[in-house]
């Protein structure tokens, strides 16, 4: 029988969303006050969903000791109180909550093996929210 | 095709424990969970139906009916219990927020009318949750 496991983890960080490609007046008319060059912060809320069959002899989809250290040791730890335009991976890349989910997504999807990624859901505030599901479309 | 949930909460105990492991491999395996005293969460279950809106009720399901089913066959049997000692799916099966999501999808399946079931969703914790889609 397969089961989805959606775990949520809490992390806090600054951004500013700036592109280097645009010009001054283009970052402001794209970015309004997220372009503030000082950035500001969220406390983003990150969903993982994963799935697999039940096993029987545990009646897991995979153990979440494995998944929450996998999540502490590769996601939180590093980019919990952190700056995001100092974070490699947006050295070029705008560090929207769109562009973070995906690299969490992928994160995720290189080195967790105990089951199959499902989806990355993250809420950037209680009212917006992005989902990241690979190439192709959540399933459900 | 439209889809409904509604929600309801329990409040229930439980423990992880197989007694084909040793009590090293249980221990390891569920932590905190194998204590055999058990350990207690408020859940919130979330049952999804759909169906065709009825021209004539503008209804997708009766949701007294509904109300009526998740109560009678989830709250009554589940709700201020010890899950592996009351509730019969749990004297074989560890009483994970996995098995508990299958074992509700079980219990509605066959006694809804009208709506066919879609998803059942349980929260063991605001932060973790199962999704159980019946069997693919």
């Amino acid at each position: 029988m397969k089961a989805h496991l959606t775990r949520r983890y809490h992390f806090s960080a600054s951004h500013r969303l700036h592109s280097e490609e645009m010009s001054a007046t283009e970052n402001l008319a794209t970015y309004g006050k997220c372009n503030n060059p000082y950035g500001h912060g969220h406390n983003y809320t990150l969903e993982v969903t994963v799935s697999g069959p039940v096993d029987q002899s545990t009646g897991m989809v995979c153990n979440l000791v494995d998944l929450d250290r996998f999540v502490e040791r590769e996601v939180l730890s590093r980019y919990d109180l952190q700056n995001l335009n100092t974070v490699q991976e947006f050295a070029q890349l705008v560090p929207t909550t769109e562009n973070l989910s995906i690299e969490i997504f992928e994160i995720l999807q290189r080195g967790f093996r105990q089951a199959h990624l499902e989806k990355v859901r993250l809420e950037e505030t209680m009212m917006n929210s992005f989902e990241y599901a690979g190439s192709a479309e959540p399933t459900k | 095709m439209v889809y409904l949930t509604r929600k309801a909460e329990f409040s229930a105990s439980h423990y992880y424990h197989n007694p084909d492991f040793t009590p090293e491999e249980n221990r390891r395996i569920f932590g905190k969970c194998n204590n055999p005293h058990g350990h207690g969460h408020n859940y919130t279950l979330e049952v999804t139906v759909k169906g065709e809106v009825d021209p004539r009720s503008g209804f997708v399901v009766d949701l007294k009916q509904l109300k009526e089913v998740m109560h009678h066959e989830v709250l009554d049997a589940m709700d201020h219990r010890f899950l592996n000692k009351e509730v019969p799916e749990f004297f074989t099966q560890i009483p994970t927020t996995e098995n508990l999501a299958i074992a509700v999808w079980q219990r509605l399946e066959s006694k809804l009318q009208k709506a066919r079931l879609h998803r059942v969703r349980v929260y063991e914790t605001p932060d973790l949750f199962v999704d159980f889609y019946g069997e693919e």
